[in-house]
């Protein structure tokens, strides 16, 4: 990592995975021990689904050209997926802010500690939550008649991996945001982002439907390549250019957001 | 000759056009207490924050445990240890899951790690509360198991950023305690303070830290020293006993109005004899004798140019240097 440690110590790569390993025991502790905020966050995507499937339901299945309710549920369950991770990030967001007011992250960085630890051990964190709340969000839309069709063992595990790797671009967009937010409230703003775009992704309803001046933004910002990528692999859609589109997304949100929080962290504290 | 534990060059910091350290030099030898005096926004906390390696200065040089804070920080890093003005505790997590935390950062094997942070725990009388969240505690509290998660590691210099800010006389005394034991280890302390009791009770050196420069250093007599003003006061309730006292001492200054005599000293043995000796001749006997000797309070307004002194005149600093 970019932390400016002395040159090479036969120790480093051990010391990095040793470190990064007890900040996340730690950020796993926070989470068990204080779990509101991520079950507050769960809440927004599980609502959302719920309230586009039973209440706006019959309309919506009409707009994706005919079909039922059960239709649109296979319809909205990808996306929501996505959602939740964006939701979870904030909580990220939220986190880090917090913690970097805490003395305890001074006490960190005078330590003769891998640097980079404290925002690894976030985000490794910070992406087991959100697989977490995939998985939960996953439940309900089963639970209310969401089955995949004829996805593949390969198509399942591209799926997740899809999740995992979307998950992990966001935290680190997220982690970026949190440093610069001075505080708690600063943080969840400035993370909304993580939260509207799905709604004017493809989540909800078709592209088409939008206005066609419109339409470029919403195709192609980072959520609707990685839902039509997901609603390819569970439903049998066409994917078409989506996915090395998504997997750009990712990868490119992840070094960047690595990039801006690291900079951003080893720079002095105020 | 050893190396010096703390060795700093012309240490200089700015924020924006404010410049906080004005090239500040240290040297504190190894197993000592030193401690960096000054008021509010003097500066200390930012020479613990380059010292420690949290922030980096603008200009000047400057060795903890022998390595080079700009070139190898990460050496710096594993010689020290940290106790900040605010608690760097994690209030998330119990005061014993903080202790623990500690030692696997310091990389100590698991079951060495728990006897560590369980004998530490006791010694600084935190058993009882080793299993409640560390927001819970009292800032006496907290104070006791920030300096025992510094101690995981065992350092070898400490620094403390005034370590008894805000905390009640008895916490005070405690923490005292705390770094008298420390220095009996053969720990090197940095302490900052704006308790000049504090100081004078600790610390083997001193330097005032005024306006980003260090205004002066020495050990706590030595300031003294520096400042004129310590005296003999003579109290007398008979009035013809006071008139002769003021006769045979002429360079006393007299206070009518309460009968007593100040007589300018060192509050040396001779000095003092030498007074008891006139009064004793000319067959005067004083009903009080005090010595006055010159406290660091003195030293500290004289040298930080504050105005509030009371029963001192105030020397301006260039008199001093």
């Amino acid at each position: 990592m970019s932390a400016p440690l002395a040159p090479a110590r036969p120790t480093r790569i051990s010391l990095a995975v040793r470190d990064s390993s007890t900040m996340l025991r730690r950020n796993l502790l926070h989470a068990r021990r204080y779990p509101s905020l991520t079950l507050n966050l769960l809440l927004t995507p599980v609502m959302l689904l719920l309230l586009f499937v039973y209440v706006f339901g019959n309309t919506m299945s009409a707009g994706i050209g005919g079909g039922d309710r059960s239709d649109y549920i296979a319809y909205l369950v990808p996306g929501l997926l996505l959602m939740t991770i964006g939701s979870t990030t904030i909580g990220t967001a939220v986190s880090v802010s917090n913690d970097m007011t805490e003395g305890i992250i001074a006490r960190f960085r005078t330590m003769a500690i891998h640097r980079g630890s404290v925002l690894v051990g976030h985000v490794i964190g910070s992406v087991l939550q959100s697989i977490i709340s995939v998985i939960l969000v996953g439940a309900v839309g089963v639970a209310i008649g969401f089955r995949s069709t004829d996805a593949t063992a390969l198509e399942w595990f591209a799926a997740f991996g899809l999740l995992t790797l979307f998950a992990l671009a966001l935290t680190w967009i997220a982690v970026g945001m949190g440093l610069i937010s001075p505080n708690a409230e600063a943080a969840s703003n400035n993370a909304l982002p993580l939260i509207f775009l799905p709604l004017i992704s493809s989540a909800f309803v078709p592209i088409d439907a939008m206005p066609s001046w419109f339409q470029p933004i919403a195709e192609y910002q980072p959520f609707t390549p990685a839902i039509e990528t997901l609603r390819g692999l569970l439903l049998g859609t066409e994917i078409g250019h989506n996915g090395w589109l998504a997997v750009a997304w990712c990868l490119g949100l992840a070094v960047l957001g690595y990039l801006w929080s690291t900079s951003k962290f080893n720079n002095d504290p105020k | 000759m050893t190396t010096p534990a703390i060795a700093a060059n012309g240490l200089r910091k700015s924020y924006g056009d404010k410049t906080v350290l004005d090239g500040v030099d240290l040297t504190v030898p190894q197993g000592t207490v030193f401690s960096l005096l000054g008021p509010n926004g003097a500066g200390k906390t930012t020479a613990v924050k380059i010292l420690s390696t949290l922030i980096t200065a603008d200009g000047g040089q400057a060795q903890v445990g022998g390595h080079d804070l700009a070139t190898d920080p990460q050496a710096v890093r594993a010689a020290i240890g940290v106790t900040g003005q605010f608690s760097a505790v994690d209030g998330l997590i119990t005061g014993e899951e903080n202790m623990l935390l500690m030692a696997d950062l310091h990389h100590l094997p698991r079951h060495q790690g728990r006897r560590v942070a369980a004998e530490l725990l006791e010694r600084f009388d935190l058993v009882e509360a080793a299993n409640k969240p560390a927001s819970t505690y009292s800032g006496g509290m907290k104070r006791r198991l920030d300096i025992a998660m510094t101690l995981v590691g065992n350092p070898r210099i400490i620094f403390l950023d005034e370590p008894t800010t805000g905390l009640d006389p008895r916490s005070r005394h405690n923490m005292w305690q705390i770094i008298r034991e420390l220095v009996t280890g053969g720990v090197t302390v940095f302490l900052t303070t704006q308790y000049l009791e504090e100081a004078d009770q600790l610390a083997d050196r001193i330097a005032v830290l005024n306006n980003g420069t260090i205004a002066a250093q020495g050990s706590a007599e030595e300031l003294k020293r520096l400042i004129p003003g310590g005296h003999v006061r003579l109290r007398f309730t008979d009035p013809a006993a006071y008139q002769g006292a003021a006769t045979v001492l002429r360079d006393a200054t007299r206070d009518d109005t309460s009968l007593a005599l100040q007589i300018p000293s060192g509050g040396s043995q001779r000095e003092l004899r030498s007074i008891l000796d006139r009064l004793d001749s000319a067959g005067i006997e004083a009903d009080e004798l005090t010595v006055h000797t010159p406290d660091l309070d003195d030293v500290f307004f004289a040298l930080t140019g504050a105005t509030q002194t009371t029963h001192q005149p105030n020397q301006p600093e260039e008199a001093v240097r």
